[in-house]
């Protein structure tokens, strides 16, 4: 134990006092600009700097930010602790400075205290926890529920029993921005913009499924405070109520490939008026893709529906110009399937290729947009074989 | 042949008492390259694991200023999104089975048998054997990044189905490399059990080994706990890539959760073993340089103990976020931050061995120091990642990334150099450029966390990790951490000359005690430490009197 000439020696503690003093003059400045307001109001105008967690816009992201800051301070009142001790005895109990040591080196009763206190903050901390965690696992009596399913590289959305159903891709544009610095810095959401957002009422109680058709690959809105893995084969479930109208983005969090970086998410919160009639004119386009599907196209239209296509669909994996990634994806300039038997071909886009990373298209296109795919690849990316794929015939090999 | 007949001769000469009869060249190491391939002696293995240890952490390295490079600014620049997930991944791979772990082994070879005043490991050959895997296992894993299709890219957690129907050819081979690896890992461990089981010193009881023996003996069990589960693990791997199998798909009744299940059972043990060995160096560094016996000895065996049984019942708080029932989430909450309670009483533990000392600060101290400091930071993010619903929002960012390096750079890594700075004198017999030493340790301290603590922003404001390119609002925080990258990643050319200087021209060390604080049966032996030792075992007095942990009351 300590012996008492330490604690009874006042020149110590106001030498101290005086370090801290003048320490925490020097820090307030700062912390006064830059640190401070940081932690107490990270909503105003330093959340665009992004040092910390944001509360977000439903009352699960509120808790995850409460309990997230609960524990930060905790950690912080125990760093001050520790570490104040520890830089005390390393500037005063020093050989330099005439510190003789102690021989102490054992005391159940101290290692009880700190068993015990430590026992007991944490005790203190899992209550919160537990009431938090109870609350978002509990995703029963909601309003409406969406099917998010994860795709190599892309989400899915489904809107249960609204016929509504849609892809997600990140942009061209921004796909093209990785590597044109110029676009970049005039872009305002580099990276976090996507073709079609995924659009929700606010003020209802939104259940949300999630599975994937490859591999594990996890959906991430922050502002939401919903993060939830999509396995496989399996499906799982989160909930959010969001508060206010607006724009929240979010990004695939597991590693889910070469373009893992590259698939966000996009969550467009509307009044319930404005998402009706979101979900009117979503329905009135489905019809017209339907429509679409059952004319006659011609070669020129083919060919410009099938670019955007394959740049949407395929250029991550098979190449923009259909090189391929040697030994991981298959190139599609002068390969046998994109040169060969047109239903060989429009069999392995319809119904993918068991045991790779091939997607059955059949599910997620339409069948003029199949039809154009397949046609731009049998006559572009190097290739010319000539013939024309007719929506019809994708219809009649489904 | 030569050698082995002579060694066996020797043995026998010394159980017939004739020893003295007989002065061949019995004592010294073999001379050209067959020393090193032959050798059995636990000092030459010993150091043939750090200097391996040594050239994968500047391999690793070398691949962690890729991922820096490429992350300097937004945008794809320097490497392609894929093979970027080959350098996050061989990265992960390589240091924590190429460096770390075998920087501790070396560690241990060296060390356990002069702290317990043994005369080598119990187990020679199998040492040699358990060794010579390693070169060529990593061998094996960098070699994969010139195949076809390119090395593994999905991650050092390898997650299925990623890594089985997704993954490159190539993932075949990272599988038989990782057995190699589990292999010597396994006989490493067994040998060190049996060498602390059977070879102390007569007079020397479990609790008056030093805490670097003790926290090596509770790895060593965790060791040969946890490397079989990844065995199983990657074989899994194998059978549903090769041979029609469906462990992890669920098209054939398997379940991709499952994969995770095993590799965390695994995984999370495995992060222990990389930090006990740690915390034994540490509480070996703590008590010489501030002159004062270690605080509560038994408690750091008793928490050191502890933390090992947690760790094997914890694992799937890696996992939150899979869709565990939530009395499964409650549970691995409440488990998981019951270790900070151990880790904790270690920590608090070290302080009071501070408290009152009389403390100098020569590099080893200096490490030591900052390892508790920057280890206690990782340990906070810790246990805030432990909190099950906060972790929705930490899981799988930068957080994670900030919290890991900072338990496993500051921690492992730390310590690792501060025991190198510590028992190198002894090792080589001369002392290294003390200043030098010490421009590298600010260096290093300095631009570590420059590189790591702005990572736990970055994942607070929402960057996922093993992204290979950002949003525009995590520029800043990206270049100052590239920046504090290449700087900590220069800091290791100096560590080089510091370490080859000191071998070739240091001043030569003539106390066998090097640090003149220092406890513990190694300093009893000659400097540089004479090629075999302990021919006889320690005394009774010399071993008490060498326990660093017994006051002088």
């Amino acid at each position: 134990m300590p012996s008492k000439s330490t604690f009874n020696d006042l020149s110590y503690f106001m030498k101290l006092t005086t370090i801290v003093n003048s320490f925490l003059n020097k820090i307030k400045n700062i912390s006064n600009l830059y640190l401070l307001p940081l932690f107490f109001t990270p909503q105003l105008a330093f959340a665009e700097f992004g040092l910390n967690l944001t509360e977000g816009v439903t009352s699960v992201s509120r808790d995850i930010y409460g309990l997230h800051m609960l524990i930060f301070w905790v950690c912080v009142g125990i760093a001050v602790v520790v570490f104040g001790v520890m830089i005390w005895s390393m500037v005063f109990h020093r050989k330099s400075k005439g510190a003789k040591a102690s021989n102490f080196h054992e005391s159940t009763a101290i290692e009880l205290v700190w068993t015990l206190v430590p026992l007991a903050i944490l005790v203190a901390i899992a209550f919160p926890a537990t009431r938090v965690l109870i609350d978002l696992e509990n995703t029963d009596e909601a309003d409406m529920t969406v099917k998010i399913t994860g795709y190599q590289w892309k989400w899915q959305y489904e809107y249960i029993g609204q016929d509504v159903s849609f892809f997600s891709n990140l942009t061209d544009v921004q796909k093209k921005a990785t590597n044109d610095s110029a676009t970049r810095e005039g872009m305002k959401h580099y990276l976090l913009e996507v073709d079609n957002h995924l659009v929700l009422p606010v003020g209802k109680r939104i259940r949300f499924l999630m599975t994937s058709n490859d591999v594990i690959h996890s959906w991430w809105v922050r502002d939401l405070g919903v993060k939830q893995d999509a396995n496989p084969g399996f499906i799982n479930d989160a909930w959010a109520n969001i508060d206010e109208p607006g724009i929240y983005r979010g990004q695939c969090a597991e590693l889910c490939g070469k373009d893992h970086g590259f698939m966000p998410i996009v969550v467009e919160a509307k009044s319930e008026a404005d998402y009706q009639i979101w979900l009117g004119e979503q329905k009135e386009k489905q019809k017209a893709l339907a429509a679409a599907s059952g004319k006659e196209w011609s070669k020129e239209d083919l060919m410009a529906q099938g670019q955007k296509v394959y740049s949407t669909n395929c250029a991550s994996c098979h190449g923009v110009t259909g090189g391929g990634i040697p030994g991981v994806f298959p190139a599609m300039t002068g390969s046998p399937i994109t040169t060969g038997d047109v239903n060989a071909h429009i069999d392995i886009v319809l119904n993918g290729k068991a045991g790779t990373a091939m997607q059955a298209f059949g599910k997620q296109l339409s069948d003029s947009d199949l039809a154009a795919v397949i046609t731009y690849e049998r006559n572009a990316l190097g290739n010319s074989v000539g013939d024309i794929v007719q929506p019809s015939s994708i219809k009649s090999a489904r | 042949m030569s050698t082995t007949t002579t060694d066996l001769q020797d043995e026998i000469d010394e159980i017939e008492g004739s020893h003295d009869s007989h002065d061949d060249h019995h004592h010294g190491p073999e001379k050209g390259l067959m020393r090193w391939v032959k050798t059995t002696n636990h000092k030459d293995i010993g150091t043939l694991y750090i200097w391996f240890a040594f050239s994968m952490l500047l391999i690793g390295g070398a691949m962690a200023m890729v991922i820096r490079a490429e992350l300097f600014m937004p945008g794809i620049q320097l490497v392609d999104p894929n093979f970027f997930n080959q350098m996050t991944t061989l990265h992960g791979l390589i240091m924590v089975f190429g460096a770390i772990m075998p920087a501790f082994v070396g560690l241990a070879n060296w060390q356990i048998p002069l702290m317990i005043g043994a005369k080598d490991m119990a187990l020679p050959r199998m040492n040699n054997w358990s060794f010579w895997i390693l070169p060529f296992a990593g061998m094996m894993l960098i070699s994969t990044l010139f195949m076809e299709g390119g090395g593994p890219a999905f991650g050092w957690t390898f997650y299925a189905p990623l890594s089985t129907t997704f993954a490159p050819d190539s993932t075949d081979f990272f599988i038989f490399a990782v057995h190699m690896l589990g292999f010597s890992s396994i006989m490493g461990a067994i040998n060190v059990i049996a060498t602390i089981m059977n070879m102390r010193a007569p007079d020397m009881k479990y609790m008056d080994m030093p805490l670097f023996v003790w926290t090596w003996l509770i790895t060593a069990f965790l060791l040969i706990a946890a490397m079989p589960v990844l065995a199983g693990a990657v074989t899994m791997m194998l059978t549903d890539r090769n041979f029609g199998t469906s462990f992890f798909d669920a098209a054939g009744g398997g379940d991709p959760v499952m994969f995770q299940h095993i590799f965390w059972f695994f995984g999370h043990p495995e992060v222990y073993i990389m930090i006990l060995p740690a915390f034994g160096v540490v509480s070996q560094i703590i008590p010489t340089f501030a002159r004062k016996p270690l605080f509560g000895y038994s408690s750091m065996v008793y928490a050191t103990a502890s933390i090992a049984l947690l760790s094997f019942v914890v694992w799937a708080h890696h996992m939150f976020l899979t869709g565990m029932p939530i009395a499964g989430q409650l549970y691995f909450m409440y488990a998981t931050i019951m270790i900070s309670v151990p880790t904790g009483v270690k920590v608090f533990n070290w302080v009071t061995t501070m408290w009152r000392g009389s403390m100098t600060f020569e590099t080893p101290m200096l490490w030591a120091v900052a390892f508790v400091i920057l280890f206690t930071i990782g340990g906070f993010s810790g246990l805030m990642l432990g909190i099950a619903p906060a972790d929705i929002q930490y899981h799988d960012t930068y957080f994670v990334v900030a919290h890991f390096h900072y338990v496993l750079v500051t921690g492992a890594l730390f310590s690792i150099i501060a025991a190198v700075f510590y028992w190198l004198p002894k090792w080589c017999g001369n002392m290294y450029n003390e200043r030098l030493a010490k421009i590298h340790f600010w260096w290093a301290v300095i631009s570590v966390n420059v590189l790591f603590f702005p990572q736990h922003f970055l994942g607070l404001a929402g960057m996922p990790r093993r992204i290979p390119d950002y949003s525009l609002q995590f520029a800043d925080f990206n270049m100052i951490s590239s920046i504090g990258g290449f700087a900590f990643g220069a800091s290791f050319i100096l560590l080089t000359y510091i370490i080859v200087d000191c071998i070739r021209n240091g001043k030569p060390v003539k106390e066998d005690r090097v640090w003149d604080s220092a406890k513990g049966l190694e300093w009893t032996v000659a400097t540089p430490a004479p090629y075999h030792t302990f021919d006889t075992p320690p005394s009774k007095k010399v071993i008490l009197e060498e326990s660093s942990h017994i006051g002088e009351h």
